[in-house]
């Protein structure tokens, strides 16, 4: 590595890069953005629900509403922000705590990505089938 | 005039502020709600949606039959209860990283708050307060416990 006129070495890379750019940044941002969508989800989630403090029917009228495709596939999407955002916030607590973690972070980062897969496929058939069932009636 | 200046690697220490450590404890509690919150969400997610019809199954008569059960009751306070800090919490980072006047700040900050407590404090109420027999509501919309009238 060059030494420059201070006398001190200069990297080439900055150390300390987690969030810098690639995969340690890319699941900052997904993080940040999954966290903010299903914050806003739970802010309407608990105001529907309250319909039972309201009457039955209100809160059949208002649970109704979330029974048509549009919403089914809302709820996909929902299911897939919390996985995300759980799966990689193991990663966190692990870059965090365990000694190898950050060294790790980025193959953990795959890890992520695949059991978010797994848990996807898993779900989204059953949620497609509920979704088609709502078409045809 | 000489000025002496500290080697760059010297030692250097701020001295703490006195009292107790509130974002130290935020920190912590982001994970040790997280952890909790996996599974107390992948669960109430998988009886919800997965088992039994998915959302077409979700009516009056689910909910009043699943609070009718002290265990669910508690599941979803303590759900209910660390989400909405774990979400104010981050809410209240994101806003501090990108919220640059102070005046935004604060009104942004606050709002999150009123959000917390409220949804809070109505959520908890729901969940022990509600009644899951109406006087007056048709039989078929009410769980199958609830007294023929």
């Amino acid at each position: 590595m060059p030494e420059n006129s201070a006398g001190t070495m200069t990297p080439r890379r900055p150390a300390g890069t987690l969030y810098r750019g690639r995969e340690g940044m890319w699941s900052w941002v997904l993080h940040r953005i999954t966290g903010v969508a299903i914050f806003f989800f739970l802010l309407v989630h608990v105001l529907d629900t309250s319909m039972v403090a309201v009457a039955p029917e209100a809160y059949n009228a208002v649970i109704g509403t979330y029974k048509n495709p549009i919403m089914g596939l809302g709820e996909l999407a929902l299911v897939g922000a919390i996985a995300f955002h759980a799966f990689n916030g193991i990663r966190i607590i692990l870059i965090d705590l365990w000694s190898k973690g950050a060294k790790y972070q980025r193959v953990m980062f795959y890890v992520v990505i695949g059991l978010w897969v797994v848990l996807m496929l898993g779900f989204a058939p059953r949620q497609i089938m509920v979704i088609l069932s709502e078409v045809s009636g | 005039m000489a000025t002496t200046i500290d080697s760059p690697r010297a030692p250097y220490s701020v001295p703490r502020k006195r009292g107790v450590n509130w974002e130290k404890w935020g920190w912590i509690y982001m994970r040790a709600s997280g952890v909790v919150l996996i599974v107390l969400i992948f669960g109430h997610l998988f009886v919800n949606l997965v088992m039994g019809d998915g959302v077409k199954g979700i009516d009056f008569a689910f909910v009043a039959g699943k609070w009718a059960s002290p265990f669910w009751q508690v599941w979803d306070l303590l759900m209910l209860w660390l989400a909405f800090i774990h979400g104010g919490n981050g809410m209240r980072t994101i806003v501090n990283d990108y919220a640059t006047r102070p005046l935004t700040r604060k009104i942004l900050l606050g709002a999150i708050l009123v959000s917390v407590v409220a949804e809070i404090i109505l959520g908890t109420w729901v969940i022990f307060g509600f009644d899951p027999c109406p006087a007056g509501s048709p039989a078929d919309v009410l769980p199958s416990f609830c007294p023929v009238v």
